[in-house]
């Protein structure tokens, strides 16, 4: 267990800058996911912590240690890889016990250490297999099995469910989320999967382009999102944006339609875009919109909206029978809107969406 | 189905086609001498004879070419492996300033016919003392199939995910140590390809050998050989024998290898 600090961190490879002034303070035994979409630099800031990548510029500490030039195996820390990286050769148990293995302790520790790790897991009974003969959830317990076993000070994660089909996933989400409960380890967990950030995180540090957008606790990031980014890239289905200006405390969309702004909003603002969650729509009064698609959850249906010239999406629990080319009103609550100005970031600090 | 019958038919010609010198060589070698011109060109003879493998065995040279062609191919295959075992890695999974020039500069060595480089070969080696000795032998194929077989392992490495030695670099291995327990078991249907690889090269070798080796004493295999042919006659069914016996260490070595040739112990390594 330890602290983290990352001040001023690059990397660049040549002329090209994948990763530019990071800063991140991690608390001991807190759950941090790093999320964004692919290419945005998350798994190069991960490998930069583990020792995995150089740190061109800056410096990542480890419980008050800088790490920049230690190699990987003198920072004490575990990693569970994508693709479970366990070692073909070698059945669970030694997949399990190599680091202990490595740091030459005596083997009734060992043992024990492994039956520990193996019974948290429920991998007892596999022990003696080699991992081709394991499943992908399995595999993907020995990776965590290897990671927990000689208990480090912090956790890495590289995107460890994505290759698990969806039921799995939510059950290994739930299972990371108790192991963490009870080791109380620091971790950093890498992923694109926003519903895994939202899920798992103490605090969710959204990345786009090699930079850190926001850093929050989820509901932080889902309420007052800081920029345009976050708000279109956490919350499924995402966020709904019109673009248009703000003129004597009401925005005009490109069409003309007018809309009032809560209290607390800028009186004029050219070139502004207004976003909305499609759950904070209301059906009923309001704007007039065409129906375009109608995709039923089960829970409840995602409209397919043409609003003010651009698609609009609705996430209602109404079960109302609704087919494309149907005429509807929707309301967008002056509570639930988000404003950001022409350089993307967040303006007015909106109040608490409804409930 | 048709096609798979024909597909079947065309492997089993091409077979055919490869074998059937082998076939020859094993039929010459059993024909006794008196048979060999007088019956004709017929698949098998009507009388075989083990005469020509005992005299090879017992009253050439040949156990000696025999002996002198092991220790150098077999010496051969184990220092070039060893050494195409540390480039491929390096290639594959380092970066480094003018990597692409170097992996240039060894294919430009694969692209000189080796009769050309003979002399200049022996120049070098004669003021060295390594021309007649099998160590001089040894340098020279080592040296010439270090470039490909850097590349063969290369190959081998590209298929191993880094993940691997990364997760045992992070679980405490230095980058050596993870080499060496982690990579190279899992490289060894390469490193077994690549040892038959540059065995079998060496081993059959000859106009180096023929070159640099003057005299019975520290000759090969392919060069000894040769002293089954006289200025005015060639005995073939020695010839044969000898060449029978040599393609024994070749099999032998491939029997032994085929298992890590055919199999692919990267399995379940990732995401299967």
């Amino acid at each position: 267990m330890a602290t983290m600090e990352i001040r001023s961190a690059r990397k660049t490879y040549g002329t090209l800058c994948v990763l530019e002034d990071i800063n991140l303070s991690i608390g001991d035994g807190e759950f941090i996911v790093l999320v964004g979409p692919s290419g945005c630099g998350k798994s190069t800031l991960l490998r930069m912590i583990a020792g995995l990548e150089e740190i061109s510029a800056g410096e990542i500490r480890i419980e008050d240690r800088v790490v920049n030039d230690l190699p990987p195996k003198a920072r004490d820390i575990a990693m569970v890889f994508q693709s479970y990286a366990l070692y073909p050769h070698m059945n669970v148990a030694d997949n399990m016990s190599y680091s202990l293995r490595l740091r030459k302790a005596d083997k009734p520790t060992i043992a024990d250490k492994v039956r520990d790790a193996s019974a948290k897991l429920g991998l007892g009974a596999l022990l003696e297999r080699k991992p081709k003969a394991l499943s992908g959830g399995q595999r993907q317990r020995v990776a965590m099995g290897r990671a927990i076993v000689r208990q480090p000070k912090a956790f890495l994660f590289d995107e460890p469910l994505s290759n698990l089909d969806a039921r799995l996933r939510e059950q290994m989400r739930a299972e990371i989320r108790k192991l963490h409960r009870a080791l109380g380890a620091t971790s950093i967990y890498v992923t694109h999967d926003q519903v895994e950030a939202m899920t798992l995180a103490d605090r969710i540090v959204a990345m786009h382009g090699g930079h850190i957008q926001q850093v929050g606790t989820p509901l932080e990031l889902y309420d007052r999102p800081a920029n345009l980014f976050v708000a279109g890239f956490i919350g499924s289905p995402g966020m709904n944006f019109v673009e248009g200006a703000v003129e004597l405390g009401t925005f005009v969309m490109r069409d003309g339609t007018r809309l009032p702004l809560p209290e607390g909003m800028p009186e004029t603002l050219g070139g502004a875009t207004l976003g909305i969650r499609p759950e904070h729509v209301t059906l009923g009064e309001g704007l007039a919109a065409e129906v375009e698609l109608v995709e039923p959850t089960g829970h409840g249906i995602i409209l397919h909206l043409r609003l003010a010239g651009a698609v609009f999406r609705v996430l209602t629990t109404d079960r109302r029978w609704l087919t494309p080319g149907d005429q509807v009103q929707v309301g967008l609550p002056a509570g639930a809107l988000h404003l950001f100005d022409e350089s993307e970031q967040r303006v007015a600090p909106a109040p608490h969406p409804q409930q | 189905m048709l096609k798979t019958i024909a597909h079947r038919v065309a492997i089993l010609c091409f077979i055919a086609f490869s074998l059937f010198p082998l076939f020859w060589l094993l039929k010459v070698s059993v024909t006794p001498n008196d048979l060999l011109y007088s019956e004709g060109v017929r698949l098998w003879p009507s009388r075989v004879t083990l005469d020509h493998f005992s005299f090879v065995l017992a009253n050439s040279e040949f156990p000696r070419f025999f002996g002198n062609s092991l220790i150098v191919s077999g010496t051969t295959a184990v220092c070039t492996t060893i050494l195409a075992a540390l480039m491929g890695y390096a290639l594959s999974r380092f970066r480094f300033r003018g990597k692409l020039w170097l992996a240039g500069l060894l294919l430009v060595t694969q692209m000189f016919p080796l009769v050309m480089l003979v002399a200049p070969i022996f120049k070098i080696l004669a003021p060295l003392g390594l021309t007649n000795s099998l160590a001089g032998l040894i340098v020279v194929y080592t040296a010439f199939n270090v470039p490909f077989a850097s590349f063969l392992m290369q190959g081998f490495f590209d298929g191993i995910p880094p993940d691997l030695e990364e997760a045992a670099m992070i679980d405490g291995a230095d980058r050596f140590t993870a080499f060496r327990q982690i990579i190279l078991p899992l490289g060894l249907p390469g490193i077994a390809a690549t040892l038959g690889f540059v065995f079998t090269a060496a081993w059959s070798e000859m106009i180096f050998a023929l070159m640099l080796i003057s005299g019975n004493d520290k000759a090969t295999f392919p060069v000894g050989l040769l002293s089954f042919v006289s200025k005015f006659s060639v005995d073939y069914g020695q010839m044969m024998a000898a060449g029978v016996l040599a393609l024994i260490p070749a099999c032998l070595f491939f029997l032994m290898i085929q298992r890590y040739l055919v199999q692919g112990m990267t399995a379940g390594a990732v995401k299967g």
